[in-house]
């Protein structure tokens, strides 16, 4: 139905090659392969005996993680569709890493949004609800093997429902906030919540 | 705003080198747009079909390619590279006729982008089409006449393949004057001495603002280009957070 009202302007010698009516697909999207990269500055290499994640909450309470501490939590493989806002899907990742909700077991918080911070100093913004409930994890492998700095490793936040630059790579910790404030992308054009099937993209 | 398609006129092309065209659209509504921005085109086939690709704007403050060099509010000029696997850019590059109207979502960016009141000395360094969001701070900053010093590294596999080659000779003799160096990968011009090849850490390094001069870089090109520039500026001891990156596939990218 959507396509129909958006039926747009026909360019008649415009006849497109990858049709894929696939359900997955959410609108605006097209499949790729490949896993291009998106970001904003130089990938920063930390090395697992520096990195550390935390949760910091309205109290000052920091729930600190080293990487061994971390990859002792139980894991969890998930397989499931990317988004990224730039308009290519990927269907099918593999991904390894920890549930939020194991990360937040012992966090008490009445705040109910979040700003994800990484090494390097990008931020991004996610309602706590949408990080609880098997919905996001703090995922270290990719497709079996380590993830690569260029895609976010050590490890990146994956929040596989939201466009993708909401799973912050080389994510370092998560601050508790009482209301939603604009991270790096969304003081720079883009959704405050992005969600892929609404087409949620630019401000 | 960025999220409402317009329609758009296609006002002129011209071909930059084989594969490239510049498009100059006209977008009723459009008011203007910052240097290093990109748009969103939607084409939509006879039987429905869409497809959306996000292209980098080649235009920067009021001035493009095509003649006349400036331009109205409303109107913004794209260079599009075609990909041999595309599904976009071969109808953009080939099909599109002056006439034709497609759909244009944004100018979106507000990151990689160059403002004109900015002083701070700039590097911009490009690989291959990626020198398109920089051309537009390269104009912004000659339309400005800007004192900021601004200097380009362009990445190119041949002398056919660079975009904007007289344009370039002339910025670098403006008002606000632009140093350009070239890297040839492939094959290099008849009359130099420089032979092809890939950038390495010490060729960049003899090629860009010094870290003594705090410039601020925009880097643009393919994932492997973007990774080994940044990397390489980052151990020659320039500060990360002047490091600006775009690549092909990412934002402003041209599949």
């Amino acid at each position: 139905m959507d396509k129909l009202r958006h039926m747009g302007i026909i360019s008649s010698g415009f006849l497109g090659r990858r049709r894929t009516d696939d359900p997955r697909l959410p609108p605006g999207q097209y499949l790729t392969e490949g896993f291009p990269v998106l970001s904003a500055g130089p990938t920063p290499r930390i090395a697992k005996d520096d990195w550390a994640f935390t949760i910091t909450t309205e109290k000052g309470d920091v729930h600190r993680w080293s990487w061994d501490e971390f990859m002792a939590l139980p894991q969890e493989d998930v397989s499931t569709d990317i988004h990224c806002v730039t308009s290519w899907s990927k269907l099918g990742t593999s991904w390894r890493g920890v549930a939020l909700d194991t990360l937040f077991k012992d966090v008490d918080t009445s705040f109910e949004y979040t700003m994800a911070h990484s090494y390097g100093g990008y931020t991004t913004n996610v309602p706590l609800a949408d990080l609880l409930n098997g919905k996001a994890w703090v995922a270290h492998s990719f497709d079996g093997k380590d993830l690569e700095p260029e895609h976010g490793g050590p490890a990146r936040l994956l929040v596989p429902h939201l466009y993708f630059w909401k799973s912050a790579k080389w994510v370092n910790g998560l601050q508790m906030l009482p209301q939603d404030q604009p991270g790096f992308w969304e003081q720079n054009g883009y959704n405050m919540y992005g969600d892929p099937w609404k087409e949620q993209r630019y401000w | 705003m960025s999220n409402v398609w317009r329609a758009a006129d296609v006002v002129d092309t011209r071909m930059e080198t084989p594969t490239a065209r510049t498009i100059r659209l006209r977008i009723p509504g459009l008011h203007g747009h910052l240097a290093g921005q990109h748009v969103d085109i939607r084409l939509t086939a006879p039987d429905g079909y869409q497809a959306v690709r996000s292209y980098s704007i080649a235009s920067g403050g009021g001035r493009g390619a095509l003649e006349p060099h400036e331009l109205p509010d409303d109107e913004l000029e794209l260079t599009v590279e075609e990909l041999a696997d595309g599904e976009v850019s071969p109808y953009l590059v080939r099909g599109l006729q002056n006439g034709d109207q497609l759909e244009v979502r944004g100018p979106v960016g507000g990151w990689f982008v160059w403002r004109p009141g900015d002083t701070t000395p700039v590097q911009l360094i490009a690989g291959g089409s990626g020198v398109v969001p920089l051309m537009s701070m390269a104009r912004a900053h000659a339309a400005a006449a800007s004192t900021a010093p601004f200097r380009m590294l362009y990445s190119v596999r041949a002398p056919f393949s660079r975009y904007y080659t007289d344009e370039l000779a002339t910025l670098a003799t403006d008002a606000a004057p632009l140093e350009v160096d070239y890297i040839y990968t492939r094959q290099a011009p008849p009359d130099s001495d420089a032979k092809p090849g890939r950038l390495t850490a010490e060729g960049l390094m003899q090629r860009v603002l010094p870290a003594s001069d705090s410039p601020t870089f925009f880097i643009c090109g393919s994932t492997p280009f973007v990774e080994a520039v940044s990397g390489w500026l980052v151990d020659a001891g320039h500060d990360p957070a002047r490091v600006r990156t775009e690549r092909y596939g990412g934002v402003g990218g041209t599949p």
